[in-house]
């Protein structure tokens, strides 16, 4: 296991309120990392940082072999490293097809000429197939995705990450809204995604966490609090009063 | 003469009894012939005489011959001031006016003067009315001098001073008697001390005494004069004086041969054309420059026509002679003065200026402030684009007017104009919100067009209904005028009222929105609708109150900028750009950034403005382009919320 | 490929064919002298505004971006046709009157007099930079597109880099037509300020043919241009990259995370949209006969936006269909074509009163007809329309909700 991003001493501040203070973190590659936090720890932000949404005003986030910084860098010139991330809110888009929806994810060059002279292939067809019977949506190609139900839009979310084909999944609360048998098909999804990468997840709820089985970074107050199996940081004094108050 | 006008005048004033020696009539006697066919030069020995006789009649006989209101009597050959009555003329007498009967037409000789003599009349009245115990007259001749000034009232002047008893007036006369005794001063010191009092005066006048004392003349020699009093010279083909300018001094001044023209070739070459050639050229060749001058070379060597100068001899020419700019007044002590105070006085005028266009932009400023405020707090509050805010503005205005069609009193339909205008442009907005904007929130866009619909409709109708001719909003009398501080910096009276109505709303819109309770409701729904919401705040009364707000606010506005430009039906499109411009830059959600871009954006302008004073198209595009770029920089304006707020 | 674009596609060549009658009908009319010249000339520059509106629907309907410039880039278009066409003109003009002097004419002396005649209205006989390349039609013409898509180019770069979205975008692009108006309104502008440039329906070339032959010919360009541009758009929205547009309209931010270089593309969508406006401008102007400065004020890229809207956004057939109707419509009522309505006390003269309505109408359409007249074709073919709950996205500026209804 190779490290793939490294998150040292990022501190980021909204109007003097540090959103996260100091937060240092390392995912290797593959892996599955759950992060787990009261409201307001920095989850979000965490991700925002790393996707390039928000410039942190201090320290380093470094990718890959060559340590790249990330810092800086455009949200689209992160996603094209290999950065895929999906939104608490299924954000996906309402007025096209999921066949279009797939098809737009699926890893190819990005440029506007490329796509303006691009052609469909047999291969990226077969491809967008394969990930739609993966994600249980097999059927449901030529359908609009505003028609689609709450859990199939998270999963054809989760499907349009799997087509960008990225080193490193970002996914905020993909249970959120669930019932219990989407529930175990998402964990059953990611699982088997971390088999090749690396996968963060964003998570409030502790039982997802646990069918995860993985490690987990606990985050209060925008840095980690305790980090360890999930079993480790339940018995961890600080987590325990900062989950239960004090 | 000038010391007999002293004389005389120390007469008048001090010794008034005394000099009667003798009386006007018997005076004027004596100078029959001059007075009968006056000319003008022959007639300031008589004035002379007349003035230095110190007769208390004399101001009065002057006026009246200038006038042509004095007659000669045949049958006698008196003098008498006549006016007509009935079928012939009513006489009174010479020397104190007392009636002297009547006389038939053909009795009388009227007394013409002309022009050359009336005005040796008047130069001699002036000296009079100086020191006439008529403040109002005395005015009037200081007007008079000041108008155009002459060497010989300077001293009728200087002699008035010492008498003068209102400071104001005598203050003036001094100042006058400087800007005489710097031309006309008798001695070189006496001039460049006058021009030292000159010195801190910034008035238009003085300037151009100044400049007037520093006119120069061109000229061209080959070697500089000396003792000339030059001001500087000149190289020919830099900007103050192009090479072909420079070579056409040389030829008027008869130093150098004249350059055959393009023109003049054209035309001697057509002028020997024969059988289709000249000389051995094919006229139709004859279509380059270079041909034509080789052609009409060969014509010249052959002595048909002048020759020309080659481009090297017309060089050789310029840098033969010098080129010079010399003052017209010969004593470079008095020049040097003149230059050393016109350069104290414009340092001076040009601090001034930076504090009127200060005064001019702030006033620009608050007029943006009043246009955009309104938009600020719908576009703020609501995410709303009104377009149809500048119709608004236009409404209050057409309110405004229609008042004063109902109440003539200028100052009373103005107090009643801006509630009205108010009230209509509040209603107006109440409106538009309940029937449009109500049903397109959260889609902005379609918001933006919408409100573009009801603007060129409202447009239209305001076109339908008061005609497309500029309608005039009067502004009360107490706000005609300036407030002048000095001849450079001052500012109208309305400029002043806007400017202190934009701070008026400044601070209520800032009371309403902090302290009371519909403010506290309006920032709620502002920062978190749904929030808001759900502690008990209405947003659809909060959202109808607060565009009702920004509209009456508009129409508010609207008369403001009625009062000192026109009512039109599209002066509310002349502000709407501008207003979304201060908006933008401001910055969004907040009046202090209105502020702030009210006062960017109108800085900015009338510093463009100064620039280039005679474009204000190019101000305003560069204004644009500016606006543009500043967006570059800061996106989100001026004042911009910042963090999580901000929803990015 | 190409088949199977167009199979894809039906309301292409259904479009196609109707332009194909109309043309027909039209040529077939004015060849026997039913419709008079200058009625061709209307419908010719009807044609050219379908095409501009067709490009405003690419980059507004289908991108997002509610430009309120693209009438500038079809006025820049106009004036760079109108600077050959008036200076071929002219050139033509007094090299006739030089001809009859003694002495054949210098080049010099031509231009001079060129100068003269073009620049003596604002007093000036110089030419101007902007004038370097108006004496060579091969040179001017490619500024018909260059000249647009480079100030589309330079002013997208510029507010795509720093993310102003939205009403925000929709103000700077007024804003900078409003710039460009003002600027060409003086008159050291170069291009004759308020005088704009004339006579350019007179062809170089072309002295003795009529001009109801010229107003044919450009009515059969206009129509083979709106195909054409009709056809590319098609191709273009049509394919992957219609995809990715139609998702950055709806949620730019999470396009960006999908990997696209969001700037990028809308700054192509932009700049290409511009060079087809100012292809449109090209053919309208010589029509018209005049372009001046207020062609280029904002009001009436406010107009291109409200064909569009009237039209049925995010179709392009809704674009061509807005435009002619309205525009036709307009030049009904505004040209006394319509009868005035008596009221007794008040007779409504449709000249005073068409905009009153046309205002009425926009917002009537805003509110009950969000999908325009274009959506009276869902009754034949319906389309698929979502179930949408809740807004698209985070994002405030982008579309939400309601707006992106296709």
């Amino acid at each position: 296991m190779t490290t793939l991003l490294e998150v040292s001493g990022v501190s980021v501040s909204f109007d003097g309120f540090r959103a996260i203070n100091n937060l240092s973190l390392t995912i290797g590659e593959p892996e599955l990392r759950a992060v787990i936090g009261p409201n307001g720890a920095g989850k979000t932000t965490f991700m925002d940082i790393v996707t390039g949404k928000t410039r942190p005003d201090a320290g380093h986030v470094l990718w890959g072999e060559h340590s790249t910084s990330l810092v800086g860098k455009s949200e689209s010139a992160i996603a094209r490293l290999g950065i895929g991330r999906k939104f608490q809110r299924p954000t996906v888009f309402e007025a096209q097809t999921v066949r279009e929806n797939l098809a737009l994810a699926l890893r190819n060059r990005r440029g506007p000429f490329d796509v303006l002279f691009s052609r469909k292939t047999g291969q990226g067809i077969a491809r967008v197939e394969e990930i739609a019977v993966e994600i249980g949506l097999g059927d449901s190609l030529p359908r609009v995705a505003g028609e689609l139900s709450h859990g199939q839009k998270q999963w054809l979310e989760i499907g349009m990450l799997l087509a960008q084909d990225p080193r490193l999944l970002l996914v905020d609360e993909p249970a959120a809204g669930m019932t219990p048998a989407e529930r175990a098909h998402t964990t059953a999804l990611l699982k088997r995604a971390a088999e090749t990468r690396a996968v963060i997840v964003v998570e409030h709820d502790m039982e997802f966490v646990r069918r995860l089985d993985c490690r987990v970074t606990v985050l209060h107050e925008g840095s980690v609090l305790a980090e360890g199996s999930l079993d480790h940081v339940t018995q961890n004094q600080d987590v325990i009063d900062v989950y239960l108050g004090r | 003469m000038l010391r007999a006008v002293l004389l005389a005048l120390s007469a008048l004033l001090w010794l008034p009894a005394a000099a009667v020696a003798q009386d006007l009539q018997s005076l004027l006697q004596t100078y029959r012939a001059e007075i009968e066919k006056p000319a003008r030069k022959s007639v300031v020995e008589v004035l002379d005489a007349l003035v230095a006789s110190g007769l208390p009649g004399v101001p009065l006989f002057l006026e009246r011959w200038q006038d042509k209101g004095v007659y000669l009597r045949a049958s006698d050959g008196l003098f008498y001031y006549a006016a007509p009555e009935g079928e012939g003329y009513s006489l009174s007498a010479i020397g104190d006016g007392t009636p002297a009967g009547t006389a038939a037409a053909s009795d009388l000789t009227e007394l013409r003067p002309n022009g050359g003599v009336r005005k040796e009349i008047s130069g001699a009245l002036v000296e009079f009315q100086l020191s006439d115990p008529d403040i109002s007259r005395r005015q009037a001749a200081i007007d008079a001098i000041a108008r155009s000034g002459s060497a010989d009232q300077l001293e009728p002047l200087r002699a008035s001073i010492p008498g003068e008893p209102d400071p104001v007036l005598r203050a003036t006369k001094e100042r006058l008697a400087d800007i005489l005794a710097a031309r006309f001063a008798a001695t070189a010191e006496g001039r460049v001390a006058a021009i030292g009092n000159l010195a801190d005066d910034l008035s238009v006048d003085v300037r151009a005494v100044l400049n007037q004392i520093l006119a120069t003349t061109t000229a061209v020699a080959p070697a500089l004069p000396e003792g000339a009093n030059i001001a500087r010279e000149l190289t020919p083909g830099s900007g103050a004086l192009p090479a072909d300018a420079a070579y056409a001094r040389l030829v008027a001044a008869g130093l150098a041969p004249p350059v055959v023209g393009r023109d003049a070739i054209k035309a001697a070459l057509a002028a020997h054309i024969e059988g289709g050639r000249v000389g051995d050229v094919a006229v139709g060749d004859l279509d380059t420059d270079a041909a034509r001058l080789a052609v009409y070379a060969a014509l010249a060597e052959a002595g048909v026509v002048p020759p020309t100068l080659t481009p090297e001899g017309q060089a050789a020419a310029l840098a033969a002679h010098v080129f010079y700019e010399e003052y017209v007044e010969p004593d470079p002590v008095i020049t040097d003065a003149a230059r050393g105070a016109l350069r104290a006085i414009e340092t001076r005028v040009g601090a001034y200026q930076v504090a009127d266009i200060t005064l001019d932009a702030l006033s620009l400023a608050s007029i943006y402030f009043l246009a955009a405020i309104g938009l600020a707090i719908t576009f703020g509050v609501m995410g709303v684009i009104n377009m149809a805010h500048g119709e608004f503005i236009m409404m209050g205005a057409y309110t405004g007017y229609v008042v004063q069609q109902f109440v003539p009193d200028y100052t009373l339909s103005i107090i009643l104009a801006l509630p009205a205008a108010f009230a209509v442009t509040f209603a107006a907005g109440v409106a538009m919100e309940r029937l449009v904007i109500r049903h397109l929130y959260h889609r902005p866009l379609e918001t933006l067009l919408a409100t573009f619909g009801i603007s060129i409709g409202l447009q239209q109708l305001a076109k339908n209904v008061f005609g497309t001719q500029a309608r005039p909003l009067t502004s009360p009398a107490w706000l005609d005028g300036a407030l002048s501080f000095n001849d450079v910096v001052s500012i109208s009276h309305i400029r002043i009222a806007i400017f202190v109505l934009a701070l008026l709303f400044l601070g209520l819109i800032l009371f309403i929105l902090k302290r009371t309770r519909i403010g506290l409701e309006v920032r709620a729904v502002t920062q978190n609708p749904g929030m808001a919401a759900s502690v008990g705040i209405n947003p659809d009364r909060i959202n109808m109150l607060t565009f009702g707000l920004g509209s009456g606010i508009a129409g508010i506005a609207g008369v403001a900028i009625g009062l000192y430009a026109k009512v039109t039906s599209e002066m509310g499109a002349d502000y709407i750009v501008q207003s979304f411009m201060t908006v933008v830059v401001g910055g969004v959600g907040n009046v202090w950034g209105t502020l702030a871009g009210a006062a960017l954006i109108g800085f900015l302008q009338k510093l463009i403005e100064w620039g280039n004073p005679s474009n204000t198209l190019a101000a305003q595009t560069y204004m644009i382009l500016f606006i543009i770029l500043f967006i570059q920089f800061r996106p989100k304006g001026i004042v911009a919320l910042k963090g999580r707020a901000a929803g990015d | 490929m190409r088949r199977s674009f167009l199979a894809a596609n039906p309301s292409v060549l259904w479009f196609l064919l109707a332009l194909a009658l109309v043309t027909l009908g039209v040529t077939v009319m004015a060849e026997a002298g039913m419709i008079s010249t200058s009625f061709v000339k209307t419908l010719g520059k009807t044609l050219c505004l379908c095409l501009v509106a067709v490009a405003m629907d690419v980059v507004w309907g289908y991108c997002g971006i509610l430009s309120l410039g693209h009438f500038a880039f079809f006025g820049i278009g106009g004036y760079a046709v109108g600077m050959w066409l008036m200076y071929a003109r002219t050139e033509e003009i007094v090299a006739a009157s030089l001809a009859a002097q003694a002495l054949p004419p210098t080049v010099g002396e031509i231009r001079d007099a060129i100068g003269t005649q073009i620049f003596g209205v604002v007093g000036a006989s110089d030419f101007p930079l902007i004038w370097a390349f108006a004496d060579r039609h091969w040179l001017q013409f490619p500024m018909i597109v260059l000249l647009p898509g480079l100030l589309a180019l330079v002013f997208g770069w510029l507010a795509f880099r720093s993310r102003v979205t939205g009403v925000y975008l929709s103000i700077l692009t007024q804003a900078m037509t409003l710039a460009l108006s003002l600027y060409l309104f003086q008159n050291d502008s170069g291009l004759r300020g308020n005088n704009g440039l004339s006579g350019l329906q007179n062809i170089p070339g072309l002295g003795g043919v009529g001009q109801d032959r010229i107003s044919i010919w450009f009515f059969w360009g206009s129509a083979a241009a709106l195909a054409a541009g009709y056809v590319f758009f098609a191709w273009i929205v049509s394919g992957k990259m219609g995809s990715v547009i139609r998702a950055i309209r709806d949620d730019e931010a999470r396009v960006r995370f999908l990997g696209y270089h969001v700037e990028s593309f809308k700054l192509f969508v932009f700049t290409v949209t511009a060079m087809v406006a100012g292809v449109a401008g090209a053919l309208y102007y010589p029509q018209a006969g005049i372009i001046n400065p207020a062609e280029i004020a904002p009001i009436a890229s406010i107009y291109l936006a409200v064909w569009v809207a009237i039209g049925g956004r995010g179709r392009l057939y809704g674009a061509v269909i807005g435009a002619a109707f309205v525009s036709l419509l307009s030049s009904w009522f505004t040209g006394g074509g319509a009868p005035s309505v008596p009221l007794g006390v008040y007779t409504i003269h449709w000249t005073d009163w068409w905009l009153v309505l046309l205002g009425l109408s926009f917002v009537a359409v805003t509110l009950f007809f969000p999908k325009g007249i274009g959506g009276i074709f869902d009754l034949v073919a319906p389309r698929p329309v979502p179930d949408r709950q809740g807004d698209y996205g985070p994002d405030d500026g982008a579309w939400r909700r309601e707006e992106g209804e296709p």
